[in-house]
């Protein structure tokens, strides 16, 4: 399933993310799932949110730099190799594999967040 | 349109003027202000030695330490009663700078930004709103008298509030806009933060700036904004000459014509002093030959220019300083290498994804100097490849530009600081480590 991922850029300062987190629960925007991966000097906060055009609009407001993008959305059992069944389904594509990150591991399937050079067709892929 | 016919004279005729000018201003300060009396005593020369305008290389500078040390009226050539004006530098680096005018001294203040607006476009006209901030500082009134002058309908709006200003342009029908470069940007923003269209929803045509340094990449920048057939012209001058007017842009945007009935200019090496020729890169000298309160001899700007005298496409024939590069004040030295904080601004207005504000940070480690520019993204990215190649480039053009590494610091949208006056973008934390 295709979802729309929330990407903020937050530099490495005191307060940033902090400061992310409270415009979206200014806005009631739930945050499901996210993802922080930093450098030295600034990190990328990419969320799954309830709301990501609402987010984008008030993070942009509070001087945020922040894009939303595709993303799959993976349901996968919980089984050894299952992820990589996946993956290799997409990879014989030739789609790239980005970044990936956990959605939900509760309950009888667990989920993940997949960041692939092109998510229509590695949606196709998997369908 | 050319406002005086001073503008216009041959060189000879330029030339007779300023000698006959120069000479009786040399032996009025000499009577007149003790100060310039032992200075020229000490250097031995007699006003009676100008003889041509090569004399002027006789005499002493004038420095802003001489301002400092006859603080506040000590080189002033008339009693008080007779001023008519105080201004004030801000004094950021020491005691301020003080100015005074005479009754005529307002009046040739007057004529000389008369002349400069119509350099740029100007006329009666025009709703010219004044975006300088009043008070001491002289670049607000010294416009507001100029452009009153040729009859333009004027709005002292000052600085600040940044809305009412977008407000004011909407409701009054500004067609001109008198401003700093990067306030002139920085109202852009907010017109679009208000969902005003500058370029489209205001009528503003034409912008004369100054007090601060104009690159073609932030001249670039403003048209980008204030749309392509704005007329943007830059302006210069300082309060210890008389305030905005010494020289303008003129259409033809070859340099700034230089008011030279007025003031004398000189180009000189500033480690050495010595007068260089025409086309020459150097610092900036001006020689005031037709002022009654301050009249400086030879004043050191720390300005650095060239001069150009053949005569301009626009008729007039007054000799031109090239626009600024950078200050000697300005210059930062990095490793050796001498630095304008201009040549970073290019480079930076150069990169698409980022927007026209940076901070340039000077810190030592160790025994070496480090640049750090602090830049905001002006793209949104989710790739942390797409942040790298920014940098990359960035850091690129300003090694291919200064020759020095430096590290770009990348910045999220409006964080850094926004100024409404003269912009201080740089840190130099050398000396307090």
């Amino acid at each position: 399933m295709i979802k729309q991922q929330l990407s903020v850029f937050v530099e490495n300062r005191q307060g940033r993310l902090g400061k992310v987190l409270s415009v979206l629960n200014d806005n009631d925007v739930n945050i499901m799932s996210m993802s922080l991966a930093d450098t030295t000097e600034y990190g990328l906060f990419r969320l799954i949110v309830d709301k990501p055009e609402l987010g984008k609009e008030k993070l942009t407001e509070s001087g945020f730099s922040c894009i939303v993008s595709e993303v799959l959305v993976i349901k996968l059992p919980h089984e050894p190799g299952s992820l990589q069944k996946i993956l290799q389904k997409i990879t014989d594509e030739k789609i790239d594999v980005e970044y990936l990150y956990g959605l939900d591991t509760d309950g009888a399937q667990a989920s993940v967040v997949v960041k692939t050079s092109d998510p229509q067709r590695a949606a196709k892929a998997l369908s | 349109m050319i406002w005086s016919k001073e503008e216009t004279l041959s060189r000879q005729e330029m030339e007779a003027l300023q000698l006959e000018r120069l000479q009786e201003t040399v032996r009025r300060v000499y009577e007149k202000v003790p100060y310039y009396r032992n200075k020229m005593d000490e250097a031995g020369v007699k006003p009676d030695d100008v003889k041509t305008l090569a004399d002027l290389q006789k005499l002493p500078f004038t420095t802003k330490q001489d301002m400092r040390d006859s603080y506040p009226f000590g080189l002033f050539a008339v009693e008080k009663e007779k001023l008519v004006r105080i201004h004030a530098s801000s004094g950021t680096t020491g005691k301020p700078t003080v100015v005074g005018y005479t009754e005529e001294d307002l009046h040739t203040w007057t004529d000389c930004v008369s002349r400069i607006a119509c350099m740029g476009g100007a006329s009666e006209k025009d709703v010219a709103q004044i975006c300088f901030g009043y008070g001491m500082f002289t670049g607000a009134l010294g416009l507001h008298y100029g452009l009153e002058h040729i009859g333009a309908t004027i709005i002292p709006s000052s600085t600040g509030n940044s809305q009412k200003q977008i407000m004011y342009m909407q409701d009054f029908g500004t067609t001109l806009l008198v401003a700093t470069p990067s306030y002139a940007l920085r109202l852009a923003e907010v017109a679009q933060e208000m969902g005003v269209d500058p370029a489209k929803d205001l009528s503003v045509k034409i912008a004369l700036v100054g007090s601060e340094l104009l690159t073609d990449a932030m001249r670039e920048e403003m048209h980008a904004v204030w749309g392509q057939d704005i007329k943007i012209t830059s302006n210069y001058g300082m309060s210890e000459l008389m305030g905005p007017g010494v020289s303008g842009e003129c259409l033809e945007h070859c340099g700034m014509h230089i008011n030279e009935d007025y003031f004398i200019p000189e180009i000189i090496d500033s480690v050495t002093g010595e007068v260089l020729p025409a086309g020459e890169r150097g610092e900036l000298v001006i020689t005031c030959i037709k002022k009654e309160g301050l009249p400086l001899i030879r004043y050191r700007t720390k300005d650095i220019t060239r001069l150009f005298y053949e005569p301009c496409a626009c008729g007039r024939t007054t000799c031109r300083m090239e626009n600024l590069t950078g200050r000697s004040d300005d210059m930062l030295k990095i490793r050796g290498v001498n630095v304008f904080p201009s040549q970073i601004e290019e480079v930076i207005l150069s990169v698409k994804e980022l927007g026209p504000h940076y901070e340039i940070v000077v810190t030592r480690e160790g025994y070496s100097d480090m640049l750090t520019v602090r830049v905001e993204l002006n793209k949104s990215t989710d790739s942390f490849a797409e942040l790298q190649r920014i940098e990359k480039t960035t850091a690129g053009k300003l090694k291919g530009m200064l020759g020095l590494d430096a590290k770009v610091q990348l910045e999220s949208p409006s964080s850094l600081q926004r100024f409404e006056g003269k912009a201080k973008r740089v840190k130099d934390l050398r000396k307090q480590q």
